[in-house]
């Protein structure tokens, strides 16, 4: 093998020593991928020239070959970069391919399943900036008419944020009550976060229950993007205010609560800053674009506004997402 | 050509001498000009940490032959401070990142055969081999 290519490369060499033409080059080139494509280092690529120098002009001056001796000297370190990149780039394909694995556990992990509720339509979407979420969505529901909404942002995005929303699954998990108001859902969330995760990592919450019985929505935020309120008969939109450290901070925390009644086709819209710190090279995308945007879709369904708004605001940033996004609606029909 | 088979490092223009000795057995050996070049910038890495982070130690270079295939051995020893974190400095981009040179992980790739050990406070044992094919 190393012979027939050795041999190769005198043949395309001898061609060009007789005619120095733009052909023969372009053989020349076209050859040294087989090289690269079958690892040969720089240094044997100038060893091999040598040889074949030697056996096409042996009454070359010593001084001549003397110099290939010294080149293969100077391209021993070319030679081990070039090996040290590849190793690199191996490295950095295995890392790709765990980061998809762990996106994988992540969605499976982290599924939770949208409330089906009389008089109730549910719109929800999650788009991760990179492969792991740092947002998180967790509903629970009953049978006599409770949903509850959670939608947590970790201050932070990929593989830390997403290690650190595992903890809130399993605080929502461990409490699984789908009766429980906002103050005591975000109080125990609050003692877990601050109990097991790191003093730099903060989370962000809000809570929502809403009782399709009455069609009165209890509501309360750890820190978190206020959701918006928006009044069917009125055509305005309202934010929804509530005083409450991030989890994590203190676990003597305490949160507020207040309670909304819904009307037809009301909506409340709850997401993450993601959605309201989307921009364009001209600066952040204004609240009211965000609203117009709904209002213009208020009458289809709430996988379609939510699933609207993401269309339009992606395209107004080129396709690119700079933090997580995600927006739930809940309308009331 | 030097029967010598050991060089003390102790300045810079020791590790000039580590080349020479390991060049002339390497040639002697029958070694072509690649692989001369690839042993004598194993030997010049190893005895410049040697020189940059031990301050003295030794390279020593013995001839070897197993089952008629005939080899080169590099024995770089030191009793420096010794290396706190193996992973680190075996770890590709560690030492060129900086320029320092190929690294230890260079020396590796270099070699057919590489080992080290290292004690914290006593020195270190690197010991590299290359066969002839």
């Amino acid at each position: 093998m190393v012979q027939k290519i050795e041999s190769q490369y005198k043949e395309i060499l001898s061609q060009y020593m007789q005619r120095q033409s733009e052909q023969n080059l372009y053989v020349g080139q076209n050859f040294s991928r087989q090289l690269i494509s079958e690892n040969t280092s720089p240094e044997e690529v100038i060893s091999m020239h040598k040889a074949a120098m030697q056996d096409l002009y042996s009454d070359m001056p010593e001084e001549v070959w003397h110099s290939f001796d010294f080149l293969i000297e100077m391209m021993i370190n070319y030679g081990l970069a070039l090996q040290e990149r590849q190793s690199l780039l191996k490295r950095q394909e295995e890392l790709k391919v765990e980061m998809d694995l762990a996106a994988h556990v992540q969605e499976t992990l982290l599924k939770t399943k949208l409330p089906a509720l009389e008089g109730l339509d549910i719109g929800l979407l999650s788009v991760p900036a990179r492969k792991m979420n740092g947002d998180y969505i967790y509903f629970i529901s009953d049978q006599a008419g409770h949903a509850g909404v959670a939608v947590a942002d970790v201050i932070g995005k990929g593989l830390p944020a997403a290690l650190c929303m595992s903890m809130v699954k399993f605080g929502m998990d461990s409490l699984n009550d789908s009766t429980a108001l906002p103050t005591q859902v975000l109080e125990t969330i609050n003692r877990v976060v601050e109990k097991s995760i790191d003093d730099s990592m903060f989370v962000s919450m809000f809570y929502g229950r809403y009782d399709a019985s009455d069609s009165r929505l209890t509501y309360g935020s750890a820190g978190h993007e206020p959701a918006i309120l928006y009044r069917a008969e009125k055509r305005e939109f309202f934010e929804l205010p509530a005083k409450g450290l991030l989890l994590g901070v203190s676990p003597l925390a305490t949160y507020e609560q207040h309670t909304i009644s819904l009307e037809k086709n009301d909506m409340v819209i709850m997401m993450t800053d993601g959605v309201t710190e989307c921009r364009t090279d001209e600066g952040f995308i204004e609240r009211d674009v965000i609203f117009n945007l709904i209002e213009s879709k208020k009458d289809e369904p709430a996988q379609a506004i939510v699933q609207y708004v993401y269309d339009e605001l992606e395209r107004m940033q080129n396709a690119e997402l700079r933090d997580d996004f995600t927006l739930v609606i809940y309308k009331k029909i | 050509m030097s029967n010598q088979s050991s060089v003390e490092i102790l300045t810079e223009w020791d590790i000039v001498a580590a080349r020479q000795l390991g060049r002339n057995v390497a040639k002697e050996l029958g070694f072509g000009t690649v692989d001369q070049a690839r042993i004598t910038t194993a030997i010049s890495e190893l005895a410049r940490n040697i020189y940059l982070y031990a301050g003295q130690g030794r390279i020593e270079i013995q001839r070897l032959t197993e089952n008629g295939v005939k080899g080169i051995l590099i024995i770089a020893a030191d009793n420096g401070p010794g290396i706190p974190d193996i992973r680190k400095v075996m770890e590709d981009g560690f030492s060129t990142s900086g320029g320092l040179g190929a690294g230890l992980p260079g020396v590796k790739r270099l070699m057919d055969d590489f080992r080290i050990e290292t004690i914290l406070g006593e020195g270190t044992d690197i010991r590299a081999t290359k066969w002839l094919r």
